[in-house]
């Protein structure tokens, strides 16, 4: 089945080579635009409003962070990891704190565990929230930006509570915990977890059921599931294809071989089953939230480390899964305090570049809903 | 049996006396239509001003939060501080534009508006010119405004601008039939294109009361029809701003651009205003049959009051379909009309003529 999925691919390939003719419209779509999220260009050859084929260009965010990673110790480099995928900030430091625990050999302590649970799934509901809202902005629904962003200030609140900060708080280090949550901290999340149940109806009826929007969604930008293998699309936009890609699930990390929760599949692969996936996701990160939220043990924030880690030699990988999808932390270490070599493996990367076999044949309408519906960030491609 | 107290016509017939009185009959008229012109030109500003309020404040509730509140009392005059901004801008010059074009587009576009709000009845009496084919002078003069934005697409050397301005003419061209034809209902109902008698034959009851079910029919027909006609969400695919920024006033800055944003507003008053006239009475008090006391109560309300209360609401519910519904696709936009508007408003013509024919209405 893969491999029958990768000859189909290179004749993809092929086919997707760009020509550039004298009679072509070619729009370029950013790095200045509404809808493509971020310092994108797509190079959009038009023919009338069908899109004839896509050119993503990427790099208009890079900043180095891998270069940057190897004057730092291991400790720094979680600062960095924020600023990639800035919706999952919580989960990329996790990434890399648990590839420096597992080249340790460290246990951390049963409190760390479930607080970095609550955190990745408040963090996971906190980026489907804002990938909500700008989904409905794309498709011309105003309105839902605000109630995405209502309830996603929720989630800022409670960890500007225990962080100092909002969005990028570098709670993570390497062995646990920067310092102990707040007090508060396990309430205001059961009260979250109240409150969101209750607005999730509202979700439903100002998108999920609207006519309109079905439309606009529905049999739009079909992916299959070997198209979304061959392409490295994971996440919840892999999970919209059949794709049976959750790291939570696949290859457990922390508490999550403990936790029941269910790995959401679609089968229809379009945009609007991507949309399902999310939504779903939320409310099963609701249900992970309950299960734990309650139930923190007392104990340390962290784990007994030294102040200067030192990695033996060799070569270390981590994956995680963040809101958008897997995310793999590659370290080779010489034996001293920097790493040697610091790469990540993006998820947005994949679901990026499988944009023009999904957008091609479609209008420009459907392509702002393709790229919609893949969620992406675009500073975590660049880097 | 309807109130003369207030009534407009004395007022004007006053003024018209008056100055023919102290001038030569053909200078009275000139100074007759100089004092409409500024009038009107007036009451546009104020009208275009106090409807981007208006449409901040209630796409504000709808979205849960407050809206302009910091210039003036409850943000009152933040469009006018928005619109001086707007005239002190720089006015950027485009590389390639055809700059005749690319100048007169947004005259073209605000000159039609202009001209459409001549024919509408305000108040008894208080109408600049009453055409007796004045619907057919309305619709013929509300669709130049399109012209308008195909010059702006096409000078303005952008592309967005021509994509835009290319799906508004398909869009301005196919719903315009669906606006006549539902329009057409209720002219078989008065068998008169005249706006004031279309008002008057509404002294007895509103045709959407007593035109019955084809009435109601072309009611909401003529709301899908003229949202896409003067392309506001959710049919705004010309300046879909999602995927081309801003479609065909991309490159427009300034006055300019104010002058499209201008227009767009009062189209959308011209718009409820003809609802209002056709579908909900104009000017005239709420009559139920012979209910004489409650007429008489109805009547002590001022005509004026009636029509912008009426021509309000019908904004309120189009600025409504805007603010929550996600916009449709262009091709699914034209197949709502060609598959779905345009066979039904002519079934319902037919179901009109029949229930005429038969004198099956109130």
């Amino acid at each position: 089945m893969l491999l029958n999925s990768l000859t189909d691919m290179s004749e993809e390939t092929i086919n997707n080579v760009i020509i550039k003719e004298d009679d072509d419209y070619v729009v370029n779509m950013g790095p200045q635009h509404p809808s493509t999220h971020g310092v994108l260009r797509l190079e959009v050859f038009l023919n009338g409003e069908t899109v004839k084929k896509l050119v993503p260009h990427i790099g208009y965010i890079h900043r180095g962070i891998e270069k940057m990673c190897e004057a730092d110790t291991y400790k720094q480099v979680i600062h960095l990891t924020d600023r990639m995928d800035y919706l999952s900030a919580h989960m990329n430091n996790e990434a890399v704190c648990l590839a420096v625990e597992n080249a340790l050999g460290i246990e951390v302590p049963e409190r760390v565990k479930y607080i970095r649970v609550i955190l990745d799934e408040l963090t996971r509901i906190a980026s489907h929230h804002l990938w909500w809202s700008a989904f409905g902005m794309d498709l011309g629904a105003l309105t839902a930006f605000f109630y995405g962003m209502r309830d996603r200030e929720k989630i800022l609140a409670i960890f500007e509570e225990s962080f100092g900060s909002r969005l990028l708080h570098s709670f993570n280090t390497p062995g646990g915990l920067m310092h102990d949550v707040h007090p508060n901290f396990q309430k205001h999340t059961m009260e979250f977890v109240k409150y969101f149940r209750k607005k999730l109806p509202e979700y439903k009826q100002l998108l999920t059921d609207n006519v309109i929007f079905h439309n606009r969604t529905k049999g739009i930008g079909k992916m299959s599931r070997e198209t979304a293998i061959a392409y490295g699309v994971t996440g919840p936009s892999g999970r919209g294809s059949g794709f049976e890609c959750d790291v939570r699930k696949v290859a457990p990390y922390g508490l999550y071989d403990q936790i029941k929760f269910k790995e959401i599949l679609h089968d229809e692969g379009d945009s609007f089953a991507r949309y399902l996936v999310r939504m779903e996701e939320m409310e099963e990160s609701l249900n992970i939230l309950e299960q734990v939220a309650d139930n923190v043990p007392e104990g340390d924030f962290t784990a007994k480390m030294k102040p200067i880690i030192k990695l033996p030699e060799g070569e270390y990988y981590q994956r995680v899964e963040t809101a958008r999808g897997e995310l793999g932390v590659y370290i080779v270490s010489d034996g001293k305090k920097f790493p040697y070599r610091m790469r990540f493996r993006s998820p947005n990367f994949g679901n990026l570049f499988v944009l023009n076999t999904l957008a091609k044949g479609g209008l420009i309408a459907d392509l702002v809903a393709i790229s919609g519906s893949l969620d992406l960030v675009i500073p975590d491609i660049d880097r | 049996m309807i109130l003369d107290i207030y009534s407009f016509s004395t007022l004007t017939a006053n003024i018209d006396n008056s100055l023919h009185n102290v001038m030569a009959p053909w200078l009275a008229v000139a100074t007759e239509l100089v004092l409409i012109g500024l009038l009107f030109l007036i009451f546009y500003a104020l009208l275009g001003l106090f409807l981007v309020y208006l449409e901040r404040k209630v796409c504000a509730v709808m979205q849960n939060r407050i809206g302009p509140n910091r210039v003036g009392k409850w943000g009152i005059l933040q469009t006018i501080a928005d619109l001086i901004k707007l005239v002190t801008k720089e006015l950027i010059p485009i590389k390639n534009a055809d700059n005749f074009l690319f100048n007169l587009a947004p005259f073209i576009v605000i000159i039609a508006s202009f001209m459409a709000m001549a024919a509408l009845p305000f108040a008894k009496g208080l109408q600049a010119i009453d055409f007796n084919i004045g619907i057919f002078y309305v619709i013929a003069v509300s669709s130049l405004g399109v012209i308008g934005i195909l010059i702006a697409g096409w000078s303005s050397s952008s592309k967005y601008s021509l994509i835009g301005a290319m799906r508004s003419g398909a869009q301005v061209v196919s719903y315009e039939l669906s606006v006549g034809l539902s329009l057409l209902a209720i002219v078989v109902y008065t068998g008169s294109l005249q706006l004031s008698t279309i008002v008057q034959s509404q002294a007895d009851g509103w045709w959407i009361f007593k035109g019955q079910i084809p009435a109601i029919i072309a009611f909401i027909i003529y709301l899908i029809a003229s949202t896409a006609e003067i392309n506001r969400g959710p049919f705004d695919l010309a300046e879909a701003e999602s995927e081309l920024t801003a479609g065909f006033h991309t490159e427009y800055s300034g006055i300019k651009f104010a002058f499209f944003f201008l227009a767009e507003y009062i189209n959308m008053f011209i718009v409820a205003g003809i609802a209002a006239t056709l579908f909900l009475g104009g000017w005239m008090p709420l009559h139920i049959g012979h209910w004489e006391a409650f007429n008489r109560i109805m009547d002590y309300i001022p005509s004026i009051v009636w029509f912008f209360g009426k021509t309000f609401f019908i904004i309120y519910i189009i600025m409504w379909f805007k603010w929550t519904f996600p916009r449709l696709r262009i091709d699914q936009l034209l197949n709502l009309e060609w598959k779905y508007l345009l066979p039904l408003s002519l079934i319902n013509i037919v179901l009109i003529s029949f229930v005429v024919l038969m004198g099956w209405y109130f």
